[in-house]
């Protein structure tokens, strides 16, 4: 579904060019959840914004449901743009707009006409579970209510893939918990393909099936959860995963200290 | 003379109504066109052309270092060739409007920049057209804080109008010069400062209850 191969990023400063990502390759199967894990500035944002081209790659292809990303202009890039939905860790959603208008903003932009979008609009909001805040404008939900619109929004002209971006970092354990029970629901019934990126291993773990550890914006880690689990063979990898156990067992001592 | 004094007074306020008003519209036209443009052909901008932006600005800060009064006699040509007078409150909307418009493109600059880039990558992210991310994203977002600017400048413009007075635009601030200042009647002149603080402070008013209804649809109970 998604083929990344050879792609190189830079960004020019003061101080000369510094390399975001240097000779990425992926390959995503069709329908999988895809995790990207790494830690603050190692270029997974970075990353997945190239794969629908908010961030333009110095070199290398992007190619997405057999369209070639990387080369694409005006019209055929926001065509391109519509198969690939996303959503973020600041929701981003439109504050002037009501749930429905947020949700109704890339039907109306694909042209679609009133009554689809209606149908599609209430469609995707009981998906999600927010039938009953249509016309509530987003300052007046929760976080997690918030991302729901998010996801509603991104998948409402039902693209084949969808992008996160750390699209639960903003969100309470609980909350992050009831939003990737959702996006794994989505994936189960539409068969959609999902690259997340995410900095917590407890993310990966919940619904990731294979991932890939960035670090320096490189990758240096490729493969099923379980491995980068139980034989993590990068700095990064490892160190996520010492965190992780860490926290489990802090989590085992305080219960223990309970009980007693 | 005393009798003369509400006619005087009632004669430069709907002089003045009317130049604030025209110059307003047009100023508000001339500064959209100018506002939007700076912000979206900026490097990053949904419509990037720099070259443009840098023009633009340049132009604008060049007006906008003339002084207002310098300004209106350098445009009084333009008047005269647009509205066939350099006389009077019409004539004075010309200058009135393009002394003004850099000044509110200014001002709706910074409104649209208050968007947040997340909010217009989003509408790009579903593959919104730039015009449509203008028209329904960010002009929309920033509305809030479009009429607060907008206020400041046509409290500006009223200023201004005043000051095209002393020199030949008419309304208040001719009446001003004219009678408090030049006949010494002292009776008009506050008459015609107590008339532009009444106006200053409707225009105030009316702003703020426009920007605070549009924040609470918004932000309070839906």
């Amino acid at each position: 579904m998604i083929v990344v191969r050879e792609l190189n990023k830079s960004y020019a400063t003061r101080d000369g060019k510094v390399s975001a990502l240097q000779d990425i390759n992926l390959s995503i199967k069709k329908g999988e959840i895809f995790g990207i894990i790494g830690a603050s500035g190692a270029g997974k944002s970075t990353l997945i914004r190239c794969l629908n081209r908010l961030e333009q790659p110095d070199s290398g292809s992007v190619e997405v449901a057999g369209t070639n990303i990387t080369e694409l202009k005006g019209k055929e890039l926001r065509l391109a743009r519509r198969r690939i939905g996303m959503i973020f860790q600041q929701f981003n959603l439109l504050e002037a707009k009501t749930v429905y208008g947020n949700v109704a903003f890339p039907l109306r932009v694909a042209g679609f006409s009133k009554q689809e979008t209606r149908e599609r609009v209430h469609d995707i909001l009981e998906l999600v579970g927010l039938s009953d805040k249509l016309n509530v404008y987003p300052s007046q939900l929760s976080g997690g209510q918030k991302q729901r619109v998010g996801i509603a929004r991104a998948l409402a002209v039902e693209p084949d893939v969808l992008l996160s971006d750390e699209a639960t970092s903003a969100l309470d354990p609980q909350t992050t918990y009831s939003i990737l029970e959702l996006l794994q629901d989505i994936n189960r019934k539409l068969n959609l393909t999902i690259v997340l990126i995410t900095h917590e291993m407890d993310v990966l773990r919940h619904i990731c099936v294979n991932a890939a550890v960035i670090e320096g914006g490189r990758i240096v880690e490729n493969g099923p959860v379980e491995q980068l689990f139980y034989r993590p063979e990068s700095e990064t990898a490892k160190q996520f995963v010492n965190i992780f156990n860490y926290y489990k067992d802090a989590n085992g001592a305080e219960k223990a200290a309970i009980l007693r | 003379m005393k009798e003369d004094m509400v006619e005087l007074l009632w004669d430069g306020l709907l002089q003045t109504l009317y130049m604030v008003a025209w110059s307003s519209v047009f100023a508000l036209i001339l500064g959209a066109l100018l506002g939007i443009t700076l912000v979206v052909t900026e490097k990053g901008g949904v419509l990037p052309v720099p070259r443009l932006n840098r023009v633009i600005s340049t132009a604008i800060n060049g007006v906008r270092s003339i002084p207002f009064i310098i300004l209106i006699v350098l445009l009084l040509p333009l008047a005269r060739l647009i509205v066939g007078t350099s006389l009077g409150p019409t004539a004075a909307i010309v200058s009135l409007s393009i002394g003004a418009a850099p000044f509110l493109g200014r001002i709706i600059e910074s409104a649209l920049r208050e968007v947040e880039p997340g909010k217009i990558e989003a509408a790009k992210s579903v593959g919104a057209h730039p015009l449509t991310i203008i028209t329904q994203v960010i002009v929309p977002e920033a509305l809030p804080a479009l009429v607060r600017g907008v206020t400041i400048a046509v409290i500006s413009i009223t200023e201004f109008t005043a000051v095209a007075g002393a020199i030949g635009a008419g309304g208040l601030g001719s009446l001003a010069i004219r009678f408090g200042y030049q006949r010494f009647r002292t009776d008009i002149l506050l008459g015609t400062v107590l008339l532009i603080i009444l106006i200053v402070q409707i225009l105030q008013w009316s702003g703020d209850y426009i920007a605070r209804s549009i924040d609470r649809k918004r932000y309070k109970s839906g």
